[in-house]
């Protein structure tokens, strides 16, 4: 009901030639950023699918059922530390990726549902305080859990991580498909679409289900939600299990893709971050969220790239060290969006009327 | 006599030292109209809360058809056909109309992650079967046509009526409301009257809390008194309109 694709339901060409055309575009878009913006680019758009992943993951948890969870990295360092461990010199095992993302979605799941079990009396604030402990607990277990044992090889990391390789053909080196040659960035692109569209498909199913109006209901009133029969506790515990499985599957792509993992990757401000893709891109909104982890990926590299040649333009030499401003203007960013859409970029249609409905909102809607 | 549906034996309840219900005990029969009164802070509406097992009673038993249920179990208790209303409207604001009910099907269907994402034939059976059936709730409680607004956009009438066509979803077998006349006008009354009626005629037995004295008495085949927390009179409504008791809980003081 708050798909905005609803128009083509009655459509159904109109949906085809819109879905062949996004396919293109999609296809083409590496070979066009790699071309124009080079191969960092490149790697920031893999980035970017990896964190709609998240970002999804997260949308079931914050977004549907309206639990504040400030730990959802927890997850992603849970997926990328299992593809590590099964997949590299540090162990000296080499198991197949076909069985770690799997693996991944299920271990990373479990630790969703046992996360959400003690909290699941919580609400909001208290909520938040909680899971953001148990996000900077995980992350604190992998930086000492080098002893007595050598598990996670503590603050160092784990590197040298075997690169994604799909039925014998590694990712990593260029491909060469039909006379046509893929560079490793784009294989990663394909593989890493591939997988966000699937979680894509899930999260649309998911929201226009039995099980998606049971996670509303409890994030509108959780009272009323148990008197409809509902059993809050493992509604709320499958919403953490399902957000969380796609945090691992994005983490066992992140360590495939990066061949590092280290535990400083997942600390609070990634928890934020996401968090932040989720509101900022509307809340509960699918299309919302893929524009809010575009959006938040790409705004940050994007001032880290343009602050130094601007001052350098304007005053002739670099005033303040690009790293820095970047985070300053991104947080003014971030400001501005909740100032002027305070529903986020792109809300649900009915959650854009939630907020003009109030007569007593004095917030300006920038339509 | 018409078979017994509900058994509450002697629940208590208590917060901290206060006995909001003292062992109180009452039989609800089936496709009965049961009225529970009592001034404001007689317990009505823990007792509400304990039947439908959002409170944990401190004491005693419920019994309905026969079997135990179980405390504090909500969920369990709207399976097992105790659907309900809340004296303050308790309605899924931003979901619509036709959602709020749809929510009240949960209950009574199955479909799982797996059938979510795949939509199998069985599952798109439920959904369809899902949907039927809201919006037929919606037509017999008459918001059909506010069907795509969203609850709280509802008039004040039309979400009371509303949280009805919801709790009816669940297929209940026992449906108690809280107060469903607060705060509605002659008219409103009138044509809730006759709903609450037709849900009757339907087979579900009601449970009705109300301020509304007329309403309760012209309606209720039996009613039960309240006061501080003590149930002091259960019986058809022209005896408990003449039994001393009532009207001391009423007016306060000894008539003498």
């Amino acid at each position: 009901m708050t798909l905005t694709f609803d128009s083509f339901r009655q459509n159904k060409s109109a949906a085809i030639v819109a879905a062949v055309g996004i396919g293109l575009v999609l296809a083409v878009f590496p070979f066009l950023v790699g071309s124009t913006l080079g191969n960092s680019w490149l790697r920031i758009l893999d980035f970017a699918l990896l964190y709609i992943m998240l970002a999804l993951g997260l949308n079931i948890v914050v977004g549907f059922a309206g639990l504040l969870d400030m730990g959802y990295i927890a997850f992603y360092a849970v997926g990328a530390y299992l593809y590590a461990l099964l997949a590299s010199p540090h162990f000296g095992l080499h198991v197949p990726v076909w069985i770690i993302i799997p693996a991944g979605a299920v271990l990373a799941g479990v630790a969703g549902a046992l996360l959400g079990a003690p909290t699941l009396r919580l609400r909001g604030d208290y909520l938040a305080i909680v899971t953001l402990g148990f996000g900077e607990i995980v992350r604190i277990f992998m930086n000492n859990l080098n002893a007595p044992v050598n598990i996670t090889n503590g603050p160092q990391g784990i590197s040298s991580i075997d690169p994604i390789s799909l039925g014998g053909i590694t990712l990593a080196k260029p491909l060469t498909v039909m006379g046509i040659t893929i560079p490793s960035l784009h294989a990663y692109y394909y593989l890493f679409l591939a997988l966000a569209l699937l979680i894509v498909f899930v999260s649309i199913r998911l929201q226009d289900s039995r099980i998606g109006r049971a996670w509303v209901a409890i994030r509108e009133d959780e009272i009323a939600a148990k008197a409809c029969g509902i059993n809050t506790r493992n509604i709320k515990l499958l919403a953490f299990t399902m957000g969380a499985s796609f945090g691992g599957v994005a983490g066992c792509l992140f360590a495939g893709f990066q061949g590092f993992v280290s535990p400083e990757s997942f600390n609070l401000m990634e928890s934020v971050m996401v968090l932040c893709m989720v509101v900022l891109g509307g809340m509960g909104h699918i299309p919302g969220v893929i524009l809010g982890g575009i959006m938040l990926t790409v705004l940050p590299e994007f001032f880290r790239h343009s602050a130094g040649p601007v001052q350098q333009a304007i005053f002739g030499k670099i005033l303040l060290d690009p790293e820095a401003l970047r985070m300053l203007l991104f947080g003014l960013a971030l400001v501005l969006v909740m100032l002027y859409r305070p529903a986020g970029l792109w809300p649900s249609t009915i959650r854009r009327r939630e907020f003009k409905g109030e007569s007593t909102d004095v917030l300006k809607e920038g339509e | 006599m018409k078979p017994t549906l509900l058994i509450a034996n002697a629940i208590c309840k208590q917060f901290g030292g206060v006995k909001a219900l003292s062992d109180v005990s009452l039989t609800i029969r089936q496709g009965e109209i049961y009225g529970l009164i009592g001034p404001n802070g007689a317990g009505k509406t823990t007792f509400f809360n304990v039947l439908t097992g959002l409170y944990h009673p401190n004491g005693g038993e419920l019994l309905f058809e026969g079997h135990k249920l179980q405390a504090s179990a909500p969920h369990l208790a709207a399976q097992s056909g105790i659907a309900r209303t809340f004296q303050n409207i308790r309605l899924f604001g931003n979901m619509t109309a036709l959602e709020n009910v749809m929510v009240g099907r949960h209950v009574r269907t199955h479909a799982g992650v797996v059938g979510a994402v795949l939509r199998d034939r069985k599952t798109r059976r439920e959904e369809a079967g899902i949907h039927r059936v809201a919006e037929e709730l919606l037509h017999y409680v008459g918001v059909a046509d506010r069907a795509h607004d969203l609850a709280r956009h509802l008039s004040y009438g039309d979400q009371r009526r509303l949280e009805i066509a919801r709790a009816l979803a669940t297929e209940p077998k026992l449906l108690a409301l809280d107060e469903p006349a607060a705060g509605m006008n002659a008219s409103e009354t009138a044509e809730l009257r006759v709903l609450i009626e037709g849900i009757r005629n339907d087979g579900i037995t009601v449970l009705l809390i109300e301020h509304d004295v007329k309403l309760v008495m012209g309606l209720c085949d039996r009613v039960a008194v309240l006061d501080y927390g003590v149930k002091i009179c259960e019986d058809v409504p022209a005896v408990v309109q003449k039994n001393p008791k009532v009207i001391e809980a009423y007016l306060g003081g000894s008539v003498a």
